[in-house]
């Protein structure tokens, strides 16, 4: 019997979870993958889930649970397999006990990404198998396969995900029986020459790793996620994940070879297909994973000028690649608006707690290496206040090896306190250890704002909401050996610029807590009202350089070039920051 | 029934997500293939937001080419230009008549959209508008502003209110539902 409910593939990833008995779930947030684990969370009576610090803890913690015979799911952002790869590479030897099905949230088009990976091919260097989902129903069905699959084979097995996968409601029959599945915990068996993979066992393991492989492709030959969809012979397809849809939309009329079990590849399978049609074309998303493969097997594939192999995918791309190859079609008209509409880049929040500090840096003229999370929008006008943002934590290597260079000038790194606990803390060590005198400034609002504000060992409280200690980063610093460590509250403008000032300027290595809540999280965003004085107004243009999105421009002075300012009442949260920049006394508390 | 693609844009921290998340319930509950896809924004509020929802009797692409939204429904002024490209040759426009100032503008960084009503007005001859802010306001809370865009939605498309109310039902909190259900009654009858 079915039961049928919309889901984002996010959520059916946490649905097939609980119904395949996952027994450990452990993440660091990223989009487009956070909802995953807030949905596990859900589930939190039969699956042990948290908030892992970054995502190689979490990918350690899954493998552990797996070791000890567990099913355990972990799932990242793309750029967080990264940084989870190097237990990945050697329990891919090892192999797993209990189920590991590892989920990737690509981000083709880089909608809130710092780059575009395709991690298939990370599956494929880890010797994994990989299912690649087209709409949320079969990220249900292969999450469950997954771990089935895991099982059979001892190997790994990824999910990958992308954002319109991911956000993509659809509608999925979890049938009229879902409930969490009571799959027990496999024993657990001492076993080093499979668990320590020293020389003498690694090399035995790699031999096996290759033989899976092998097993896991004739798995794929037959597995009910390949199929062929038999049409019009003329043109075959061979496509994976959600470009699956984009194809069944364009070139509804033609054969389809639909992967789902796309690594290792069925060769007999794809063979069988390309000898049926009388040509074949490759359509996938990002690097040209599946095409390289069949040039590789010998096939000949339909050329084409369309570009297909980076950013996002879609249908209108799809469209012009049929108008290019058949000529049938042509793009529907699109009439566009003006050029030159006033743009809606993301801001920070009315009353955030990073803006002092970015105002202050850029006062005191600092080269600012930067970080990953909501503050990166210090980097954009008018605060202007960022250098550098690389990946999680690098801001203090960086500012570390700008010094190093010989870097000329005041250096601070900045991140935050999600950014500092993920891998900010080896990065402080090491600029103590060898000697520099970097300023390290932790804008600690205690939530992983960016993501849509997780907990974290900062905020007192974890995944499901139940109480954790907190971590004070001063005592961190302190305990590694930092002499200077200072907290200020990060709207207090002048204790931060002496602060911030003295920091840089020593000899010293130092780290600076800068705090205050985010304003989202702590429900503070109507915890009081400013206004402008026009009386008193001198349209000097200083609390405009704050950025802050409820100060805006009221009436032009005699000269008409300047502006007196106002304040949005509905949108002031009452930080209290601008009247300290205001040199006329103009803005005052109301609320 | 053919498949009918509708896109919601606007400024986030306006209820869009939600208005979408009911209308795509609301095409499962009339067992409609369904597939509603949308761009999150970061955490911060007040970036352009867009949703995309497809419903029919078999749908594929979560992704509507552009040029093909047979509804446009928008909760800004600028944003229904913005998103002009979406639309159909033969689409239909709701909009609802609030203009949200970009911090571009309003911090000076970028000139304001000169004769807004205008451009509007020569792009979509047949717009229709609706007040929803000040609707909301009548009702005396302005949080409604998207259930009463929901209720004028609701008249464009091929669903019945109680199929609506049903949907409604199952995503907004009961303690809520009342007030909501109201705004849509109002915003449905603003349009008829
Ligand atoms: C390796 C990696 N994992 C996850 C992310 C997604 N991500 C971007 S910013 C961020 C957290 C930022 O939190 P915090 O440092 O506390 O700053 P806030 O956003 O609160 O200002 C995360 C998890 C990423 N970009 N890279
Ligand atoms: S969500 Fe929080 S941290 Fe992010 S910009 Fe808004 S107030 Fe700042
Ligand atoms: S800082 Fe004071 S005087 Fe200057 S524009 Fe703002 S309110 Fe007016
Ligand atoms: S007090 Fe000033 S800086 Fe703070 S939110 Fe209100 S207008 Fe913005």
């Amino acid at each position: 019997m079915s039961h049928k409910v919309l889901l984002s593939a996010n959520e059916a990833v946490a649905w097939a979870a609980c119904k395949a008995g996952c027994h450990v779930a452990s993440a660091y947030p990223g989009t487009p993958s956070t909802e995953i684990l807030e949905n596990i969370a859900k589930f939190k009576d039969t699956i042990n889930c948290e908030w892992a610090v970054n995502e190689k803890v979490a990918m350690e913690v899954a493998v552990g649970a797996s070791i000890a015979g567990a099913r355990a799911l972990t799932a990242m952002k793309h750029v967080g397999l990264n940084v989870a790869m190097d237990p990945l590479m050697t329990y891919t030897y090892v192999g797993t006990n209990g189920g590991l099905v590892i989920v990737s949230a690509d981000d083709p088009g880089m909608h809130s990404s710092q780059n575009e990976q395709d991690n298939r091919n990370i599956a494929k260097f880890a010797r994994a198998p990989l299912f690649e989902p087209a709409d949320s129903q079969e990220a249900f069905d292969m999450v469950q396969a997954a771990f089935e699959v895991s099982e059979q084979f001892h190997a790994p097995c990824f999910i990958r995900l992308t954002t319109r996968t991911s956000h993509t409601s659809t509608v999925v029959d979890v049938g009229d029986d879902f409930g969490p599945g009571n799959t027990p915990v496999k024993p657990y068996v001492k076993d080093i020459s499979r668990t320590i993979p020293v020389p003498m066992f690694a090399r035995g393991q790699r031999l096996k790793a290759q033989e899976r492989t092998a097993a896991l492709r004739t798995f794929a030959e037959t597995s009910p996620f390949n199929r062929i969809e038999p049409g019009d012979r003329r043109l075959g397809i061979v496509t994976s994940g959600v470009c699956y849809q984009y194809v069944k939309e364009v070139f509804p009329e033609f054969s389809v070879l639909k992967l789902g079990l796309s690594n290792p590849l069925p060769f007999e399978l794809i063979r069988k297909f390309a000898e049926s049609v009388d040509k074949l074309l490759v359509v996938e998303e990002l690097d040209p994973f599946l095409e390289e493969q069949l040039l590789a097997m010998g096939l000949e594939l339909v050329r084409h000028e369309t570009e297909l192999n980076m950013l996002e995918m879609n249908p209108t791309r799809l469209i012009a690649l049929r108008k290019e190859l058949l000529g049938d079609v042509e793009l529907p008209a699109v009439k566009r608006a003006d050029a030159g509409l006033p743009t809606r880049p993301p801001v920070l929040c009315a009353g955030c707690s990073h803006r002092g500090v970015f105002y202050t840096l850029a006062k005191l003229g600092a080269t600012v290496t930067g970080d990953i999370g909501c503050y990166t929008l210090g980097a954009f006008p008018p605060l202007n206040a960022m250098d550098t943002t690389i990946c999680m934590g690098a801001s203090i290597g960086n500012a570390f090896g700008m010094e190093k260079a010989g870097h000329k000038g005041r250096i601070a790194a900045v991140l935050g306190d999600s950014t500092f606990f993920h891998s900010g803390m080896t990065g402080i060590l090491n600029v103590l250890y060898n000697g520099g005198k970097v300023t390290t400034v932790v804008l600690d609002n205690r939530i992983t704002g960016m993501t849509g504000h997780q907990d974290n060992p900062g905020s007192g409280k974890t995944l499901t909401g139940d109480p954790a200690p907190v971590t004070d980063i001063a005592e961190v610093a302190r305990g590694m050996g930092y002499k200077r460590v200072e907290k200020v509250s990060a709207y207090d403008l002048p204790k931060l610029e002496a602060v911030l000032k003295e920091a840089m300027d020593s000899d010293e290595p130092a780290v600076v807590i800068a705090g205050g809540p985010c304003r989202i999280a702590a429900k503070l965003t109507r915890a009081g009202t400013y206004a402008v004085d026009t009386e008193k107004c001198k349209a000097c243009g200083a609390c405009f350089k704050l950025g802050c999105p409820a100060i805006v421009r009221g009436e032009a002075v005699a000269d008409g070039k300047r502006f007196k300012s106002s304040i949005d009442p509905n949108q002031c949260a009452g930080c209290g920051l601008c009247p300290q920049v205001c040199k006329f006394d103009a803005i005052k508390k109301i609320r | 029934m053919k498949t009918m693609n509708v896109s919601l844009v606007g400024v986030g921290g306006q209820g869009i997500l939600l208005t979408s998340d009911i209308l795509a319930k609301t095409a499962t509950l009339a067992g409609c293939d369904v597939k509603k896809s949308e761009i999150h924004g970061m955490a911060q509020r007040g970036g352009s937001v867009i949703s995309q929802v497809r419903f029919g009797d078999k749908v594929y692409s979560p992704i509507i080419p552009d040029g093909t939204s047979d509804l446009l429904v928008s909760f800004d002024r600028l944003e229904t230009l913005r998103w002009r490209h979406l639309l159909a040759p033969n689409g239909k426009v709701l909009m609802n008549d609030t203009y949200i100032t970009p911090i571009t503008v309003s911090s000076g960084q970028q000139p304001e959209v000169e004769d807004l009503s205008g451009k509007l007005a020569a792009e979509y001859p047949d717009l229709l508008k609706i007040d929803a802010m000040q609707l909301a306001e009548s009702l005396g809370n302005t949080r409604t502003m998207n259930m009463v865009i929901a209720g004028a939605l609701s008249s464009l498309t091929p669903f019945g209110t109680e199929l609506w109310q049903e949907a409604m039902r199952q995503r907004i909190p009961a303690k809520l539902i009342d007030l909501n259900l109201k705004a849509f009654d109002l915003g449905r009858q603003a349009v008829l």
